[in-house]
């Protein structure tokens, strides 16, 4: 702010891309500008019209989501969508990724991606009160997926556990694919009240533009940009671009904001988060066809001499730009000033459409507000089916031979890291700080009471990478299934989904097939059990020397229990009660996590996914939830039936084993650690039988009785023989231990410790 | 008795504790910022869970210096009650007006889990209604909660009957499994001389409703109430 800023550069088409621009995207700029671009607008254009700012290469499919529906009070295009609860109250709800950011620098990227959805849920006007994770990463023998994963874990509670939101559920899936990508998704719920929704506009010309929160330095700059681009080997060089967070400033931001935002004054408000000031003062005069004017002399820095480039760019942490109402700025600058926080005047809200930035006097930059958001270029990339899908989906697992002993293939699964019991992760997490969660981590999905009400919400995230990559369509229908699956079995009737698309690099017609596949299977999935999709997040790039991630879209489903008392868990209760199959017992070996496990492929067809016996198993499940005498209910996922009844039986506080029987089938294998859709294992109490055989026939779902809990073991008889017999104790040890013994082990034999 | 929860920046358990003592105990309750000194119109004042100032420096270091901090001698001299839980645990240490001081986990990591706690002495307004060997329910969660002491100071808690709280088994064992943090002698709670200012790193609000699954945490409140009978069972209202 001296005037002693080093001289900015000229800018050239070479500088153009090198800023991840293309060239026919500068010549673009020069025609919207009818002039070249200062150096301050050329890194305004090369972040917003980055991948991850713009969309430009999703936004032609996420147009076909289906995001309307009478409870939905706000869908996708601001930062957060919202849901009507009923009663007065909605609830916030995203989920975000911050991948990139979390290879380069493990514990910052996670932290900061958790600071940043947060931020997401308040601006919209609503206290946080859940945060989920679903993470990927890399084979847990190799070095790298060891530091990466204790980086992230302690990133994320970090964040979470100062700021003081609780992080409730989640997933963690490990695969070698996910070796130099891994993938951090966060999501975040909130309630506000349905009169209370904040929204992210530059509304009223001539009101006041304050900036709040932290000092801009120059961290993460091009943050965007990062996040826009495939690794190559020098991802360590990037380090600078990852942010830096601060949880204590961002719940002295939250508790200023929220009171703020109560006395009325404020019109407007977003975060600043990827691309910061540039971003906000960007979207925020588009959506309200208004344009502000910045002075940057006035943006609290906490480092000298940065230039308009840096303060424009910066993604420091924990700051939000308001729009108050003129004449009102003393009010807001108070409260800030009792939490210690910066509150300045930057500038003011205009009615030209143009983004102007001041310094010094001098008119730094200039650009159409609508320039750098809406007329955005939107690519529709070309798209190509694979070569090596028909062979990979050809693969038939029954050429493999079976196994000889189920028991201890059971045993092996269950210490299997993505399966094993991830306690060693959530026990690191505050999960109960608020008091309002009634089922913590360790079932299908987590519970949180809303107070004042009977109500409670269900949420969980799911999405199978394998079925991604043999089937795209159908792993982004069976992600929605299945996190909505999840929501029933707690007892949530589903309400809205959250997206999170982690893919390859779009400029690869194989990847961008993938995405386009996945958005329609997401679709037809929301269509069918009738939920909206109100926002989400795109994750491209996300692939290492020409290697991708396994096409993976992660899924939120939020539910509401109109009674917190009908919330039920996944765990047998009482011995005697009956255990019964709703959907159809067969599965496939096809992309399941047997045949990765023990053959280590990732091939042969997926079971088929009905998306009408789905709908008919969630509503018939959810029915006699809510008559009231279901003692558990899980959905048979990852391993199959067998997995699930172990489950069963080894994660609640009383250990419960079970006898069960099945009808013999062509290979043990398929039956008891086959994949399929569409599966619920329930107990109930034996009086209910016949009761819940009623409900089962009104939805047309198959029913297979399977047998009984009670005693300290799990036998799965099939036919004459006997499958599995198996202690309850050598289950959960092989459960609970089998996270930490795949990850304190001996390292594997690939372990270079390159990063 | 009037209740005041104090708020430090940072601080988040504060709602908890004013839903539990407005909603659950019925009693009256206000917040209080970190900078107020006038405590004349309480009778027990929280200094809940949270992590003031970030735990930066270390955890309670600088809400341990606030003002209000410097108003408590003279409250409790006056006859006030003074609870500390978690973050408000260590203020009190670093306030000096509790022995001993909270240090990292011997795990090295934030543990949130239910535990079991040992009520050890039944002299305190806290602990009046209790019983010895008595067995409550309540979660942790925390990074620092390993409780310390010289040698010196321990034996004094120790004669003193100053030790009011350890972590045991459900059945009442002093193991070290049962120890979630490594505190010497499994010390989950200790209070000053008088008994009027208890400290304690779990979370009795969390353990104050039957949906949550434990409404041990209520006990304390009830024993300050009166509304207890000695063998640690709630007085039917």
């Amino acid at each position: 702010m001296t005037g002693a800023e080093p001289p900015e550069p000229k800018v050239t088409p070479d500088l153009a891309l090198a800023h991840g621009l293309t060239r026919e995207e500068y010549d673009r700029i020069i025609r919207l500008l009818g002039r070249d671009p200062t150096y301050a607008e050329l890194g305004l254009f090369s972040a917003l019209w980055s991948e991850h700012c713009s969309y430009k290469s999703s936004r032609v499919f996420l147009r076909r989501l289906p995001t309307r529906a009478p409870h939905v009070l706000q869908g996708p295009g601001e930062n957060a969508g919202v849901v009507d609860l009923g009663g007065g109250l909605a609830l916030a709800m995203k989920i975000e990724s911050h991948n990139h950011p979390s290879f380069i620098e493990p514990f910052q990227g996670a932290a900061t991606g958790v600071g940043g959805i947060l931020r997401d849920i308040f601006t919209m006007g609503a206290r946080p009160f859940a945060l989920l994770n679903s993470l990927r990463f890399g084979a847990p023998d190799d070095p790298v997926t060891r530091y990466v994963f204790g980086g992230v874990v302690a990133g994320i509670a970090h964040y979470g556990n100062c700021f003081g939101c609780p992080t409730v559920g989640g997933e963690v899936a490990f695969a070698p694919e996910y070796a130099r990508n891994p993938l951090v998704n966060v999501l975040c719920l909130g309630l506000v009240p349905r009169g209370r929704i904040f929204r992210a506009r530059a509304d009223g010309v001539g009101n006041t533009l304050v900036y709040v929160g932290a000092k801009t330095g120059r961290d993460g700059i091009h943050g965007a940009t990062m996040a826009s681009e495939a690794f190559d080997g020098t991802s360590e060089e990037r380090r600078p671009t990852v942010q830096v967070g601060d949880p204590f400033t961002e719940k002295l931001l939250l508790e200023a904001c929220l009171e703020a935002m109560a006395t009325g004054a404020v019109v407007g408000i977003q975060d600043m988060g990827a691309a910061g000031l540039a971003c906000s003062a960007s979207e925020m005069p588009a959506r309200a066809r208004t344009g502000a004017e910045i002075d940057l002399d006035r943006v609290p820095q906490r480092e000298l001499d940065m230039t308009p480039y840096e303060i424009l760019l910066s993604e420091s942490q924990e700051r939000m730009l308001l729009v108050v109402e003129r004449g009102r700025e003393a009010e807001v600058r108070r409260i800030f000033a009792k939490w210690e926080l910066d509150a300045v005047q930057i500038g003011r809200v205009t009615a030209d459409g143009l983004l102007r930035a001041r310094m010094h006097g001098e008119v730094v930059a200039e650009v159409p507000v609508r320039a750098l958001t809406d007329e955005a270029p939107v690519y529709e990339r070309p798209r190509a089916r694979p070569g090596w899908l028909d062979h990979e989906r050809a693969f038939d697992p029954r050429s493999l031979p079976e196994p000889g002993d189920a028991g201890a293939v059971l045993l092996r699964l269950l210490a299997a890291p993505t399966i094993a019991s991830k306690s060693a992760i959530w026990r690191q997490y505050d999960h109960m700080v608020g008091i309002n969660t009634l089922v913590l981590p360790g079932s299908d999905a987590a519970v949180l009471r809303v107070k004042g009400t009977r109500k409670a919400v269900a949420v969980a995230t799911d999405g199978n990478g394998r079925y991604g990559y043999l089937d795209p369509f159908q792993g982004g229908a069976l992600a929605v299934a299945e996190a909505a699956r999840n929501v029933v079995c707690a007892g949530g009737r589903p309400l809205a989904v959250t997206d999170c698309l982690n893919f390859g690099s779009p400029e690869r017609p194989e990847i961008m097939w993938q995405f386009a596949e996945a958005v329609d299977g997401i679709a037809e999935a929301c269509r069918a059990l009738g939920i909206p999709v109100v926002g989400g997040n795109v994750s491209f790039y996300n692939e290492t020397l020409g290697r991708a991630i396994l096409p993976t879209p992660i899924v939120g489903v939020v539910g509401l229990l109109e009674d917190a008392e009908r919330r039920t868990t996944q765990w047998f209760k009482e011995p005697g009660d009956v255990v019964v199959l709703l959907g159809e017992p067969a599965g496939r070996l096809g992309g399941s996590e047997y045949l990765a496990t023990l053959h280590g492929r990732v091939s042969g067809p997926l079971a088929p996914l009905d998306l009408d016996r789905e709908r008919a198993v969630q509503a018939a499940c959810l029915a006699a939830i809510e008559a009231g005498w279901v003692r558990s209910a899980h959905d048979c996922a990852e391993g199959g039936l067998a997995v699930t009844l172990a489950e069963c039986c080894v994660t609640g506080p009383r250990r419960l084993g079970a006898e069960v029987t099945l009808d013999a089938r062509d290979r043990l294998d398929e039956l008891l650690f086959g994949e399929a859709p569409s599966r619920i294992v329930v107990s109930v109490p034996p009086a209910e039988q016949a009761r819940l055989a009623r409900i089962l026939r009104e939805w047309a779902v198959p029913m297979t009785v399977l047998g009984r809990v009670g005693g300290d073991r799990l036998t799965i008889a099939v036919g004459d023989t006997l499958g599995v017999a198996l202690d309850v104790d050598a289950m959960a040890a092989a459960f609970d231990g089998g996270l930490s013994q795949s990850l304190e082990g001996p390292s594997g034999p690939q372990s270079e410790g390159q990063a | 008795m009037r209740f005041g929860v104090v708020i430090f920046p940072g601080t988040w358990s504060d709602m908890d504790f004013h839903h539990v003592i407005s909603q659950v105990l019925q009693q009256p309750v206000e917040y209080l910022w970190h900078r107020d000194t006038d405590l004349s119109r309480f009778d027990c004042l929280v200094l809940p869970g949270g992590f003031s100032y970030g735990d930066y420096l270390r955890a309670g270091a600088i809400a341990g210096r606030s003002p209000i901090l410097a108003a408590l001698p003279d409250f409790v001299a006056q006859g006030g009650l003074v609870l500390g839980s978690c973050n408000g645990f260590q203020i009190l240490c670093e306030a000096g007006l509790l022995p001993g001081t909270l240090v990292r986990n011997d795990c090295l990591q934030f543990r949130c889990q239910w535990t079991h706690v040992t009520v050890e002495q039944t002299d305190s307004p806290f602990t009046r209604g209790l019983r010895r060997g008595q067995a409550l329910k309540m979660p942790i969660a925390h990074g620092e909660g390993r409780y310390h002491a010289d040698a010196a100071t321990l034996r004094a808690l120790k004669e003193q009957n100053q030790i009011v709280f350890r972590y045991t088994t459900e059945t009442g064992e002093v193991t070290a499994a049962a120890n979630p943090n490594g505190s010497v002698w499994n010390i989950a709670g200790v209070c000053n001389e008088d008994g009027t200012v208890l400290g304690l790193m779990p979370h009795p609000e969390r353990a104050s409703e039957t949906s949550v699954g434990s409404t041990d945490g209520l006990l304390m409140f009830h024993s300050l109430l009166g509304s207890l009978v000695e063998n640690g069972s709630v007085l039917g209202r």
